[in-house]
């Protein structure tokens, strides 16, 4: 029997007591996983071992997609009314809120981000997307469609069946809440692989979803790793689509492995480099706020982080100026702080590997304006950091970090930012400061980016699509649009009287 | 302070009002409504506007403990204002009698004031002034739609209430009224809570360089609502969901009939957080209140269901007034065909459910039905034999199927067309004939031989009278399938899956039913053809009637030269 997590938050922003099972969801049940094995997880802000969970591999994937895709022939899929289906999701989302600040508590735990920003985005937006899918369950429809006298021909979205889901560790209950709305809403049975960094939350969600009353076998929720658990989803002959969100490297993987099996769908949410434009006609405090927003948010472990930031010539010492002295406002620590903006980020790996980036930027000739140092003696912090002074091929200008390092690159007119912007593999998102909203508009038309923000940065509906041109992904997360990555389309013809 | 006390509407007892008894039951209902002790003065009443100014101050109650004959004289539906009663105090005003149709009692009574135009034009302005600040543009869709949700919980917390009061008021069995009007009407604002936020436009491209295009969907504004006494609950949801997650705040007038679950649900509305004023209950008389909502000037839009007669008359008084938008849900002569592959028995069953469900008060009922000439005889026969099995009777009783018809008027108006069948020549194969006693009961009956000219094929009975006639051809069904000015359903039943094909497609009618009737959903889009109405109720398409589309076409780069 796995065993069970309890924990009791005495913290200046949430006191409350967590407890539930760390198993492997399977079939509406918690169990240890096939081999055995465990997953330690680990508290950023200090490094230490806060429990441990049960670990899935290959085996425990298979068990998983029998009981999915029975639950998919029997009592889900096109067993189950749409409007049963939102129920229930509804239901699910109601439970999510008289959670909410526990949830968010976990997720300052686990991940490291402030308590503060967990309750008022992560859980939210979590919420919100179980919510609003709740609502479309119903109204998923095909066409009719007029061809000739003797036929009649319509459509009908029907769900794919057994799905993947694999997430990452930056904003763990909104993703698993991104993946699952529309993947339930739209009828299929799901086996979710939670990040081994930030296992928590999902599993507080997976007994929610029992108590909702979501039948056994609907969502699995299996913790373990990417070559394992996620080899295992994206190469399995029965998962009829895989959807994932991280490293555009692993999601190569993903789309590999699925061309070289079934030929599963595959929608992919990756990485992004993506450009936030400070034209000389802008409000420049709220530009600054909204770019201080666009890259350290979240600790600048976002995909769609404003990580390079172009400033018109004519405004870039101001802006500069007034950039550097904002970021350095922001207050670093513990994350049950209640004046926290930023924690630990995530892992050790991660610290590493930033560092490793800001040392290539050092290496390399760039200026480090501001930060470029961790923070403090124990956990993951690093200082929020700005580099100046770069050049196009350097490597803090090309790739995506994925921490608080945003790079500062000064621009002549409307035609070289352009330029500079769309110089990227990448093409997640962008922003736009300018009062000039003739300008917006067109600058915006120029941008290859699956979001432009106009005027901010950094925000997400539940209503409004979110996804990648380029190599950002595959597909859309969101709105109406994720819908159509959750359903394959069947046309009917019915003969009315052609004979041959 | 509104009209309607907060939890007065509340029976009581777990809400068994039969434990109350009778007439006294009644009176004491109406006292807790009104808001007064029986000494005979109505204090406030009527504008259960959602913090609207209440009105009706100058009113006087008139006692329901009159005398036999002042209750005799006592118009049982008052059509004209000034029709007068008068009160123990000697004062004068018009009063509409309420009426307990399964006993035919009287059990409560509220005045129908001078003052009600007045009432209409403070609940629009009421409404205007919610729709300008605190509803509309001025709130989320996610908000809308979790106002709707949090509604939806409070009426399925309160469904056995809600049903008693509708067994009470409309007479059909609670078992019905509570388990499908409530429990649809639950799913209704599920569903539209659902839509709240996801009204979206277009983006259009124009020119990528200089210039783009994109829609608003709007809420219209200040809508009236005008709903009928069949399914009290049900007309109110489908009108009020669709309107509220648009956006749009609503005069609400329910039929004088059956207002009682609008009241309660006028409080639940509170309960569950909506801004005051977003919603205003109005409960009037079609020639004052209606016609006020018809013809006002600031009533951007119009919903009606019932008769055509009226509903011509709510499009006159538009087209009069301020050409406000007018969607309109009317009446039906909706015909049924079976066909001799039908599977008899089954078909037999959803006839007898097109035409008896509800007692015939239906607007789709399936009044007319047309079977081939080859199973004729053998399909009527099952038929009548489904007919008679439907008990029709006290609707507090579970065993009940059906209960009476709604009111005096109409079981008169029911009657006068089983009489005119008989006299133009049509025969009774089934019922035909009055029950003695109280009630206004209407047994199943089914008149056959009939012929096109004739009333009960002609007209909408609302009732549960069915006229069966035969046919030897589809042409020939079609064609009588279709010969009415009416188009709101129909049915066919055939194991002939073309045929099933080309029927449905030659059929004129907002909903062709296949091996089935009557059945509707709350994302199927629901509405009449020909004179059975404009616009389309449920589904996405209802969004349509509460939208006005606004086109922002934006130009960032092109210049223009003058002169031209």
């Amino acid at each position: 029997m796995p065993q069970t997590f309890t924990y009791v938050f005495d913290t200046p922003v949430y006191k409350g007591t967590s407890s539930f099972s760390t198993g492997i969801f399977i079939n509406g049940k918690f169990q240890d996983g096939s081999e055995g094995g465990y997953i330690d997880v680990i508290n950023p802000t200090n490094g230490k071992v806060i429990t441990k969970v049960s670990e899935g591999t290959a085996k425990d994937v298979d068990v998983a997609v029998e009981a999915a895709q029975k639950a998919f022939d029997t009592v889900w899929g096109l067993n189950c009314p749409g409007f049963e289906r939102g129920k229930l999701l509804y239901k699910l989302s109601e439970l999510m809120t008289a959670h909410a600040d526990e949830f968010a508590a976990l997720e300052a735990l686990d991940n490291g981000k402030t308590f503060g920003w967990a309750r008022k985005a992560d859980i939210e937006a979590a919420i919100g997307s179980i919510r609003y899918y709740a609502g479309w369950a119903d109204k998923i429809q095909g066409n009719t469609i007029e061809t000739t006298k003797d036929k009649i021909a319509y459509t009908t979205h029907e769900p794919l069946g057994v799905v993947g889901q694999i997430i990452p560790w930056n904003f763990p209950l909104m993703m698993i809440s991104w993946k699952l709305g529309p993947a339930l809403a739209a009828g299929n049975t799901v086996i979710l692989k939670p990040s081994e960094f930030t296992p928590l939350t999902a599993l507080l969600m997976a007994q929610l979803t029992v108590e909702a009353g979501f039948p056994p076998g609907v969502v699995n929720i299996i913790n373990g790793y990417g070559t394992t658990v996620g080899h295992a989803l994206s190469h399995h002959m029965h998962v009829e689509k895989v959807a994932f969100t991280g490293s555009t490297l692993i999601g190569r993987k993903v789309l590999e492995a699925a061309s070289k099996t079934n030929l599963k769908d595959v929608s992919l949410e990756l990485g992004g480099k993506s450009p936030n434009i400070i034209f000389d006609d802008c409000d420049i405090e709220q530009a600054v706020n909204w770019t201080v927003h666009g890259i350290f948010w979240n600790h600048g472990q976002a995909c769609c982080a404003g990580s390079r930031i172009f400033v018109h010539e004519k405004i870039y010492d101001e802006f500069l100026h007034r950039f550097t002295e904002k970021t350095k406002s922001l207050k670093i620590g513990d994350p049950f702080a209640a004046d926290s903006y930023q924690g630990p980020q995530v892992s050790q790996q991660q610290y590493d590997r930033i560092m490793s980036y800001i040392d290539s930027g050092k290496e390399a000739g760039a200026t480090v304006h501001l930060g470029g140092s961790r923070w403090g003696n124990e956990g993951y912090f690093i200082e929020p950091t700005i580099f100046t002074e770069t050049k196009p091929d350097m490597r803090i200008v090309q790739e995506e970090i994925f921490g608080p390092v945003g790079v500062v690159i000064k621009f002549h007119d409307d035609d070289d930012v352009i330029r500079q912007a769309n110089d990227t593999v990448y093409g997640l998102a962008s922003a736009i400061f300018t009062k000039n909203i003739d300008r917006a508009l067109k600058t915006s038309q120029r941008l290859r980016a699956g979001t432009t923000w106009i005027n901010c940065a950094n925000q997400l509906h539940a209503q409004i699509p979110f996804g990648g041109f380029k190599q950002s992904g595959i597909g859309r997360e969101l709105g109406e649009y994720a819908l159509q990555h959750y359903t394959a389309v069947k046309a009917v013809h019915i003969n009315l009287g052609h004979e041959i | 302070m509104t009209g309607l006390q907060s939890s007065r509407l509340s029976l009581g007892g777990g809400g068994d009002f039969r434990g109350l008894g009778g007439l006294d039951a009644g009176f004491k209902l109406l006292l807790e409504l009104s808001g007064v002790d029986g000494s005979g003065t109505v204090e406030e009443l009527f504008v259960v506007g959602v913090g609207s100014p209440v009105i009706t101050r100058d009113s006087e109650w008139v006692s329901c403990r009159q005398s036999q004959e002042q209750e005799e004289k006592a118009p049982t539906i008052c059509t004209d204002t000034k029709q007068t009663t008068a009160s123990p105090s000697g004062s004068s005003l018009p009063v509409m009698d309420r009426i307990a149709t399964k006993m035919s009692d009287k059990f409560c009574r509220y005045p129908s004031t001078n003052s009600s135009v007045k009432d209409i034009d403070v609940a629009v302005a009421a409404a205007r002034e919610a729709f300008r600040t605190t509803w509309g543009k001025n709130v989320t869709g996610i908000e809308r739609g979790r106002l709707l949700n949090k509604l939806a919980d409070l009426m399925e917390r309160d469904a056995q209430v809600l049903g008693e009061l509708e067994c009470l008021n409309n007479g059909k069995p609670l078992k019905i009224a509570r388990d499908f009007d409530v429990g649809d009407s639950v799913a209704c604002l599920r569903y539209y809570a659902g839509w709240a936020d996801k009204i979206v436009g277009q983006s259009i491209e124009i020119d990528s360089k200089t210039k783009f295009a994109f829609t608003k969907h709007d809420p219209i504004g200040v809508c009236a609502q005008i709903i009928p006494w069949n399914y009290p609950i049900n007309m109110w949801a489908w009108k009020v969901a669709p309107a509220l997650a648009c956006g749009c705040t609503i005069v609400m007038k329910p039929s004088e009939f059956t207002p009682l679950t609008a009241l309660k649900l006028s409080e639940l509305i509170v309960e569950a957080g909506f801004p005051p004023g977003v919603i205003n209950t109005i409960p009037s008389l079609g020639s004052v209140g209606g016609a006020a909502l018809s013809s006002h000037k600031d009533v951007d839009k119009i919903a009606f269901t019932g008769s055509t007669v009226t509903g011509r008359k709510i499009m006159a008084a538009a087209a009069m007034s301020n050409l406000k938008k007018v969607s309109l849900e009317l009446g039906g002569k909706s015909p049924h065909l079976v066909f001799e592959s039908a599977d008899l028995d089954q078909a037999a069953n959803w006839v007898a459910l097109g035409i008896l469900y509800n007692t015939g008060q239906d607007c789709t009922a399936g009044s007319r039905v047309y079977v081939q000439d080859t199973i004729y005889d053998k399909f009527l026969q099952i038929l009548i034999g489904k007919a008679k099995e439907l008990v029709i009777g006290d609707g507090f009783d579970e065993k009940s199927g059906g209960g009476p018809v709604v009111s005096k008027v109409q079981y008169d108006k029911v009657w006068s067309y089983i009489e005119s069948g008989k006299q133009e020549g049509a025969k009774l194969a089934l019922g035909g004939v009055k029950r003695s006693g109280k009630g206004y009961f209407v047994d199943p009956t089914i008149f056959t031989d009939i012929t096109p000219e004739m009333k009960i094929v002609k007209e909408e009975i609302f009732g549960p009278v069915l006229s069966v006639g035969k046919f030897s051809t589809e042409e020939e069904a079609i064609r009588l399938a279709n010969d009415t000015t009416y188009g709101l359903g129909a049915g066919l039943h055939s194991s002939d899956a073309n045929q099933c094909m080309r029927v449905s497609n030659a059929l004129e009618a907002g909903t062709v039913w296949v091996n089935q009737y009557n059945l509707l959903y709350n994302n199927v889009p629901f509405g009449g053809k020909k004179q059975s109405g404009i616009g389309r109720e449920l589904g996405s398409h209802a969004l349509e009637e509460y939208t006005s589309v606004k086109a922002i076409q934006w130009n960032f780069g092109e210049k223009l030269d003058w002169p031209l």
